[in-house]
């Protein structure tokens, strides 16, 4: 089966002033198109080097990552760089959006700068806003949106486009637990319609909406879920008559 | 889970048959515990016998049979509502006794164990979830019971995980030899062996 995303005994090794340190180690990992799969573990296990070298933002130290079939490391700088704007979107815990850009303008922002006109991206961002459920709040400003509401407007302008990779790292953090399920909730529309995307939680609960749950640790892959059995197995038999 | 109660519960809303108790029963808790019809029947005679419901005396035993709560059952029903359940003592825990034992063990990697629990438990939290992901409206009875599972099940994760944090941390720490006295936790007689 093709992949949207696919690591390859990656290491990452930092030298710092004590000496070297291996944030990640010999990590394995694919993603299929359509599916979700969550990367749980907690601070400091090295989900969020897992996710910037998925995304093409940090290079590993060890190791080939490929996104959408293609391997980053015999890619120029400019094509790198073309990916991280046309196929990978990026959802962080502080959203992230311009203040002085209205939501449509900030989900239509990565394709103007990818060089669509001003209306077409337009076009394209409101669309996207539209699949999301995200309409209605499309001329609003940032600061005239909720947290979870500017979260989710975030996703919509990761998924604009023809992405097919979207990288999430803790992106409920500072949600509550309604807002942080909306978010999961849209995460699984966008999969829903073909991209593949890598949640980094320590969040039990929003691990568990993924298709695939692997657990790190130090750096490593220690685990991982088996696929899902339906949820019929949690609802009881007829009772006996 | 009181059938007992429960019964009351939907007495309290007026008449019903024994059926249909059953039925509503078992709809409101989301399908998740079913009761077999004996259960309702053996739960009702015994009210009956308390006084604490009243039937239609002509009607013979069966599905048809109705019944009513009586001024007492009422004030039972509205009595265990605000009753506390006993969550102050501790249970007796299989999975934290589990844990307990296999930092001990010789050639256990307790961690190892913790990772097995957790990945369990993180399985059972998918299905929950996909339960509410595929049912976008979800029965309100539904729902509750789905939310009150994962904050449970998610409870025994985080407590994992804090678990995991702890050992990892008193490994690094030199060890503490021969404590001479370690306070003990007070355990109410009779309550959760």
């Amino acid at each position: 089966m093709s992949t949207v995303l696919e690591l390859r005994g990656v290491w990452k090794t930092y030298v710092d002033g004590a000496g070297e340190v291996d944030a990640l180690q010999e990590v394995d990992l694919s993603v299929e198109p359509g599916k979700m799969v969550a990367v749980m573990g907690p601070s400091g296990s090295g989900k969020s080097t897992l996710l910037t070298i998925a995304g093409a933002l940090e290079t590993p130290t060890a190791g080939e990552v490929l996104v959408a079939g293609q391997p980053l490391s015999s890619m120029s700088r400019d094509d790198r760089a073309r990916l991280r704007r046309r196929v990978i979107g990026y959802v962080f815990q502080d959203f992230n959006l311009l203040p002085g850009l209205t939501a449509a303008e900030n989900v239509a922002l990565p394709l103007e700068l990818d060089g669509l006109s001003a209306g077409k991206a337009r076009t394209a961002g409101l669309r996207v806003l539209e699949e999301l459920g995200l309409a209605d709040r499309a001329s609003r400003f940032p600061d005239q949106l909720s947290g979870g509401e500017r979260q989710r407007v975030a996703i919509a302008r990761a998924v604009v486009g023809d992405r097919r990779l979207l990288l999430a790292d803790e992106p409920t953090g500072a949600l509550d637990s309604v807002s942080g399920e909306a978010v999961m909730r849209l995460i699984l529309t966008a999969c829903k319609g073909g991209v593949g995307a890598v949640v980094g939680t320590h969040d039990a609960q929003l691990a568990s909406w993924a298709d695939r749950v692997v657990f790190i640790r130090d750096g490593r892959i220690v685990d991982c879920t088996a696929p899902r059995p339906g949820p019929d197995s949690l609802l009881a038999e007829e009772a006996t008559r | 889970m009181s059938i007992r109660h429960a019964l009351l519960a939907l007495l309290s809303e007026g008449p019903k048959y024994g059926l249909q108790l059953r039925e509503e029963f078992e709809a409101r808790t989301g399908e998740v515990w079913p009761l077999n019809v004996g259960q309702v029947y053996t739960t009702l005679q015994r009210l009956e016998r308390d006084g604490l419901v009243e039937s239609d005396d002509d009607a013979e035993p069966g599905p048809q049979k109705g019944f009513r709560i009586t001024a007492g059952g009422a004030e039972e029903l509205a009595g265990w509502l605000r009753t506390p359940p006993d969550l102050a003592s501790p249970p007796r825990d299989e999975l934290v006794i589990k844990i307990l034992v296999a930092v001990r063990l010789p050639g256990v990697d307790v961690h190892e164990v913790i990772q097995s629990h957790r990945r369990y438990l993180v399985e059972l939290m998918q299905q929950w979830t996909r339960l509410k992901e595929e049912e976008g409206d979800l029965d309100l009875g539904l729902a509750l019971v789905v939310d009150a599972e994962l904050y449970r099940l998610d409870s025994v994760v985080r407590w994992l995980d804090t678990a995991d944090g702890r050992l990892k941390r008193a490994a690094l720490e030199p060890a503490v030899s021969a404590r001479a006295a370690v306070p003990r936790i007070r355990r109410r007689a009779g309550v959760r062996r």
